[in-house]
């Protein structure tokens, strides 16, 4: 047993990148066992490692941790990237929230039926540039520091620095009328322990092409 | 300003119940402010009160706090029940996600086509007592405690409480067959402060009703159907 954190789930972003992004913020070197057919999760099922049988299940300081938001507490406590106080917790609470329900929005783009997609494109980039980005926009022009919470980097802005990217892959000027969000999107990439995430050969995975979706859908349905 | 936490959302459940819920338990009076008219909604997103646009929004301790798992974090930790240490809010939280999950099944039932809600309750029920009633009870049978962490009253017992309660509005017996949650039920449902909460005359909400629902369509504008899982 080599003492580090073990993530259980599919070979692909989805519900665990976010995880994967704080244990690399944090500087926490992880392992990774793939699921890759409906067998892999029925055996974890089956002995008793998945609480509620579901994925991710993240291997880590002896528990068998799942639920996203329950594991990304752990790791970012852990690793003080949660503030210094209760204030500050709240403040990274309601924004990783926002960020949450924003990424959920990207996450099942890929999912939409083909007559649904258009729509579902169209109300995910009005929710980014209208509501999600405009607030984070404003956090940063109200305090003017270079991270969204208590002056360092928290959280808050690893996973906010996820979503960016991924609204870019989606639509690369995305951040046009947000000067400040692009500061910070530049600022965070360029600390090093996220810059080395951002390298080819790192464990951030990329977006599920198209054609393997089904595959993915089929280890779970 | 009376120092007392402020909610502002529509006169029913929906995802402010929990937070009714765990304010109750903790003994913290609070005052409520309800969402009745579209102007209304609209007063609060022009005064900038509404980080994402969305209720809830509850003021406390001088912050407008929005997001309901934010707004539940804070008052678990604030009123001490959130477990003592690291691993005891690991465990709380993830017990608090398995019931919200749970109870977001239930939290879509009203906003569904009447042809969908034979199916979702069935669904339901299906994942209470296949998957979520399953798991509790085996946590309280391996500890043998009287609460879910650390032997102590915490933000998980509270949660797993309201689920319960919803799910058996739609089955009344769907507990049966788990003895520990039946004894569960009835420790917490006699702590002082929740045995309060769950008499007539307390700020908890009923079953939501057709006039609910037009109230939250009217004023978020949201006149589409959700899909039934």
């Amino acid at each position: 047993m080599s003492g580090k954190p073990k993530l259980h789930y599919f070979n692909g972003r989805g519900r665990m990148e976010p995880i994967r992004w704080l244990l690399a913020a944090a500087g926490v070197e992880f392992e990774e066992s793939f699921l890759e057919k409906k067998d892999d999760l029925t055996k974890l099922q089956k002995d008793g490692s998945l609480l509620f049988q579901q994925v991710p299940m993240v291997e880590i300081d002896g528990m068998k941790m799942v639920q996203t938001r329950a594991i990304a507490n752990y790791i970012a406590m852990k690793y003080n990237l949660y503030g210094k106080d209760l204030k500050e917790r709240a403040l990274i609470d309601m924004y990783v929230e926002g960020i949450f329900d924003l990424n959920e929005l990207f996450m099942y783009y890929e999912i939409q039926p083909a007559d649904k997609k258009e729509q579902h494109f169209a109300n995910m980039m009005d929710k980014a540039t209208n509501r999600y980005f405009p607030a984070f926009e404003k956090v940063l022009k109200d305090h003017g520091q270079d991270f969204l919470v208590g002056n360092q980097l928290s959280r808050a802005d690893v996973q906010l620095l996820d979503t960016i990217l991924m609204a870019e892959e989606f639509k690369p000027d995305i951040l046009a009328k947000f000067p400040l969000l692009q500061v910070n999107e530049w600022t965070n990439s360029n600390i090093p322990k996220i810059k080395k995430f951002l390298q080819p050969g790192s464990q951030k995975k990329p977006p599920t092409p198209g054609e393997d979706i089904p595959k993915v859908m089929a280890i779970f349905y | 300003m009376s120092g007392k936490p402020k909610l502002y959302y529509f006169n029913g459940r929906g995802k402010m119940e929990s937070i009714r819920w765990l304010l109750a338990a903790a003994g913290v009076e609070f005052e409520e402010e309800f969402l009745e008219t579209r102007e209304q909604y609209e007063k609060l997103l022009q005064g900038g009160s509404l980080l994402f646009q969305q209720v809830p929004m509850v003021e406390i301790d001088g912050m407008r706090m929005v997001q309901t798992r934010a707004i539940l974090s804070y008052i678990a930790a604030k009123y001490n029940l959130y477990g003592k240490d690291l691993k005891e809010r690991a465990l709380i939280d993830m017990y608090v996600g398995g019931t919200d999950d749970l109870m977001s099944f239930i939290m879509m039932f009203p906003f569904l086509l009447a042809e969908d809600k034979e199916k979702q309750r069935a669904f339901i029920v299906q994942k209470a007592t296949g998957r979520y009633f399953p798991a509790y009870e085996k946590i309280l049978k391996d500890h043998g405690q009287d609460f879910l962490v650390g032997n102590s009253f915490s933000w998980a017992d509270v949660h797993l409480l309201e689920a319960i309660l919803m799910v058996e509005e739609k089955k009344s017996d769907v507990l049966s067959g788990f003895p520990q949650l039946q004894a569960f039920k009835a420790r917490i449902s006699s702590i002082p402060t929740v045995k309060k909460f769950l008499e007539p005359g307390s700020q908890r909400k009923p079953v939501p009703d057709d006039k609910y629902v037009e109230t939250v369509r009217r004023v978020l504008r949201m006149y589409y159907d959700l899909k039934a899982n």
